[in-house]
């Protein structure tokens, strides 16, 4: 985890736009190139890119489309270098093909999707549906990415730092998961406590060295038990991430007779829930997953362990997230679903009168709206 | 007879093919009369000769070389279909040392990856393309290529290629040759003897330029198929020299590789020092206790081009200046259009929940159609700033409104454009999350440090505005009368 309390310059805060925050992330990681095409609302992270990438002597080339960028990604990954792409829904279906390639050749790099409305062009507002193509992967071929889902600017920073070590332990692609709002919101930033300096050592890497000169990178295996001892392997990593676990973030949901389980954007919505629910005496909890693939299937079953425990699932998406969540729990809990499309957020207010409704609970006597302890003045 | 010999020894290709596995280890798996087989020992004894091994990473593509890489004794590494030359590009940015060998087919290069084709070659990517045009698609079983002449039969084109249906046949060179950036582009065939001595002089060229560090190469190899031309050698042989030569004439059709000049890479840099100099402008450099306690919803609106979203801005860097943490979002989509603008601003001094502001503690107005659109979701005992350019209003009891003459003061400070920073003043007069005036103050100054005369009009604005609101008492009546 990148951690910015030790570092003096950390002391520095900075208002910044998530977009931006992963291409410092990214830059403190070591990450050596960035290849992207524009697409909105994700082109801050490759004009941020463009500007600091060269002026950090690093790579920055605007790729042809989605589809050239990922296979760049492709041939720095094969080099053992830390490389990096951005985009958003449409850019990512079109690098579908190139997540399975990487996955299946087991090559090590950082995606970031921030996620806007669909299906087709849909618009550039927030949604939340590339969750499926995504954290069950859209290309061919058993594989899974490794899926980081940030919920705050600072960790659109930390996340994709820490993506490259995901990506390079585990030799696997990682994509950070963000959606729209948190790409283009401000906040409050402190930069890594740390820069890593890359090594560029790794033996299976083919990086034109006498030591990478025997090395091969390939995804095709035409003989049949070849190619399913192949998947095995890569099946065993995937059961090896998940027994090494999610990270994840349990707030208030010791006593919570309702558990709100949402990531990225829905996290943050979901946090205000939560705080205007205790303050109306209700209990109510939020389980944030800030790993998809891992899943944390152990916290939520361990939650659902309480028989008077119901689960409610924000998301900006149709139940892809609440498929999973039930799966986690086996279905022995209710798992209510609270959703948008199109580019529309869930309010908070709309939130608090499905939290109520669930728990058997009356909104506040009139007059008195939802409100938490503020100081407008101060003159 | 040392000749033969030389022709017969497979150098810069390994001795045995263990990658390829089966009974015949020293066997490749081509057909007898292809023309890969040629050209994969004229690279491998180019690479040898050029003492490049160490250096070169062969890229096999989709097609009957994807598996390159069993006998190429270099790096090597297997690209999707038609992305050889991206995956090239990826590798030798990073790789400025490396010698890439981009081998395509016709239906790889000049079908399914045309573009990425292209576009290397436009940006004159460091690498050797060397494309196999057979005519036909070999290993999917003889379907109809790119490249298929006019009237060419193959198992997609049984009564022959026909232009109305397929279109023409495509010539790379021609095509790579309208650009500016490649240094190196000929036409070679591998159909006789001569002219494999031709090709074999293309290949070295084609590597020496890599060697050198000069740029793109493109070298195109009219070659046999007798498999897919449902032929024999004899007969294959005659249809490259007597039909493809005509549509596809050998030539060079560039060769500037005397007066390409070496490119140079820069030096990555990995000092955090350096990083946190890049991006610690403007930084708060200390972290004070926040000033807000709790947290404070803040909406911004008023028509496009007032300066709504810089408005805000200003106010979450003053909030991050003062310690707290805060977080901007700005009006999003559809909200855009028809020219009105809006953003949220949470102050607090702890996490943040949610960025977007419904229920709202302090609502900055500069028009009448946001006051009147967003004053409903304003709590009791809020605040609401607006523009006395309103007029008239009729607000609950319950806020605590101001009626500010942002535009008159702007305007009398001859920055008719800086309402939004009058706007800002009074709301530092009259306090926001206990954030200090000069603050305020500051952040107007650093988001126009880059033009000196604006930035000493906005502070100007800014202290008329804190002036205006010291010296009229708070006007606490609801209609701001």
């Amino acid at each position: 985890m990148a951690d910015s309390r030790d570092n003096p310059a950390a002391g520095q805060r900075l208002l910044m736009k998530g977009n931006s925050a992963t291409v410092v992330g990214a830059l403190y990681a070591g990450c050596e190139c960035f290849f992207g095409y524009p697409i909105t609302p994700a082109s801050e992270i490759a004009h941020d890119a463009s500007q600091f990438f060269p002026r950090a002597g690093r790579v920055f080339l605007q790729a042809e489309s989605e589809t050239a960028a990922i296979n760049m990604l492709y041939g720095a990954a094969g080099a053992g270098r830390r490389a990096m792409t951005a985009s958003s829904g449409p850019g990512i279906s079109l690098m579908q093909e190139g997540f399975s390639y990487l996955a299946g050749a087991e090559l090590p790099c950082v995606i970031v999707d921030i996620v806007r409305a669909g299906p087709g062009l849909g618009n550039i507002g927030p949604e939340q549906s590339d969750y499926n193509q995504i954290v069950k992967g859209g290309g061919h071929g058993n594989y899974a990415n490794i899926v980081l889902a940030p919920a705050t600017v600072q960790e659109m920073c930390d996340f994709t730092f820490d993506a490259f070590d995901w990506a390079f332990r585990w030799r696997n692609p990682v994509v950070v998961l963000a959606d729209a709002v948190l790409g283009q919101m401000m906040e409050t930033l402190r930069l890594p406590a740390t820069a890593v300096r890359p090594q560029g050592e790794d033996a299976w890497a083919v990086n034109a060295t006498p030591a990478g000169r025997g090395n091969v990178i390939t995804s095709i295996m035409l003989d049949f038990d070849t190619l399913e001892t192949h998947n095995r392997n890569l099946i065993a990593k995937y059961d090896r991430l998940r027994a090494a676990g999610a990270r994840v973030e349990a707030w208030h949901t010791d006593d919570a007779e309702l558990v709100i389980v949402a990531y990225g954007v829905c996290a943050r919505l979901a946090r205000s829930v939560v705080e205007l629910a205790r303050a109306e005496g209700l209990p109510v909890g939020l389980l944030r997953p800030q790993t998809l693939f891992p899943f944390p299937e152990t916290e939520l079953r361990a939650l659902a362990e309480d028989a008077g425990r119901r689960f409610l699932v924000m998301e900006l998406s149709n139940g892809q997230f609440q498929q999973d969540v039930r799966l986690a729990i086996e279905c022995r809990r209710p798992v209510d679903l609270l959703c948008r499309y199109g580019g529309n957020l869930i309010t908070v207010e709309d939130a608090m009168a499905k939290v109520r409704n669930l728990l058997g609970a009356h909104p506040p006597k009139a007059g008195r709206p939802p409100t938490v302890a503020h100081n407008a003045g101060g003159r | 007879m040392a000749d033969t010999e030389r022709i017969l020894e497979a150098r810069g290709l390994y001795a045995t093919f263990p990658r390829k596995g089966g009974s015949a280890p020293r066997a490749t798996h081509y057909c007898a009369g292809c023309g890969h087989g040629i050209l994969h020992k004229l690279i491998g004894e180019a690479l040898a000769d050029l003492g490049l091994q160490d250096r070169a990473v062969f890229i096999s593509p989709v097609g009957c070389t994807v598996f390159g890489y069993y006998y190429f004794d270099c790096g090597n590494i297997q690209a999707a279909h038609g992305r050889a030359p991206a995956v090239g590009t990826g590798m030798r940015r990073v790789l400025p040392h490396a010698v890439i060998v981009c081998y395509q087919g016709d239906g790889d290069l000049a079908s399914i990856g045309m573009n990425q084709t292209f576009q290397a070659a436009n940006r004159g990517e460091g690498m050797a393309v060397l494309f196999v045009n057979n005519a036909v698609y070999g290993m999917t079983g003889g379907q109809m290529a790119p490249t298929s002449l006019l009237g060419q039969r193959t198992v997609t084109s049984p009564r022959g290629r026909d232009p109305a249906n397929d279109g023409y046949p495509v010539h790379a060179c021609e095509i790579i040759n309208q650009l500016q950036a490649p240094v190196y582009i000929e036409r070679c065939s591998l159909a006789d003897a001569a002219r494999v001595q031709k090709a074999r002089q293309a290949v070295r060229k084609a590597l020496r330029i890599q060697a050198e560090n000069k740029g793109y190469a493109f070298v195109e190899f009219l070659s046999p198929c007798p498999t897919n031309m449902r032929s024999d050698s004899a007969a294959t042989t005659a249809f490259l020299i007597e039909e493809m030569e005509k549509e596809f004439p050998l030539a060079c059709f560039r060769d500037r590789s005397r007066e390409a000049v070496p490119r140079t890479s820069p030096q990555p840099c990995f000092d955090r020092a350096a990083l946190d100099a890049l991006f610690s402008e403007g930084a708060a450099a200390a972290t004070p206790a926040p000033t807000a306690r709790g947290v404070l919803r803040v909406k911004v609106a008023g028509f496009g081009g007032q300066g709504v979203l810089s408005l805000g801005l200003m106010l979450a860097r003053a909030a991050t200046q003062a310690g707290c943490t805060a977080t901007w979002f700005p009006s999003y989509g559809p909200e855009q259009r028809g020219g009105t603008a809006n953003c949220s601003v949470v102050i607090a001094d702890g996490p943040i929940g949610s960025p977007v502001v419904s229920t709202t503690d302090v609502l900055l107005a500069l028009n009448r159609p946001s006051l009147e659109r967003f004053v409903g979701d304003v709590v009791p005992g809020g605040k609401v700033f607006y523009d006395a350019t309103v007029g008239d209003v009729t607000l609950p009891d319950s806020l605590e409104a101001t009626a500010v003459p942002a535009f008159e003061l702007a305007t009398a400070c001859s920055a008719a454009k800086a309402a939004n920073t009058a706007m800002l003043g009074a709301v530092a007069a009259c306090g926001l999350a206990g954030i200090p005036r000069d603050t305020f103050r500051a952040v107007v100054g650093h988001s126009f440090a880059g033009k000196p005369a604006v930035q000493v009009l906005n502070q100007r604005v800014f202290d008329a505005a804190c002036d205006w609101i010291d010296t009229h008492p708070r006007r606490q009546d609801a209609a701001g009368r």
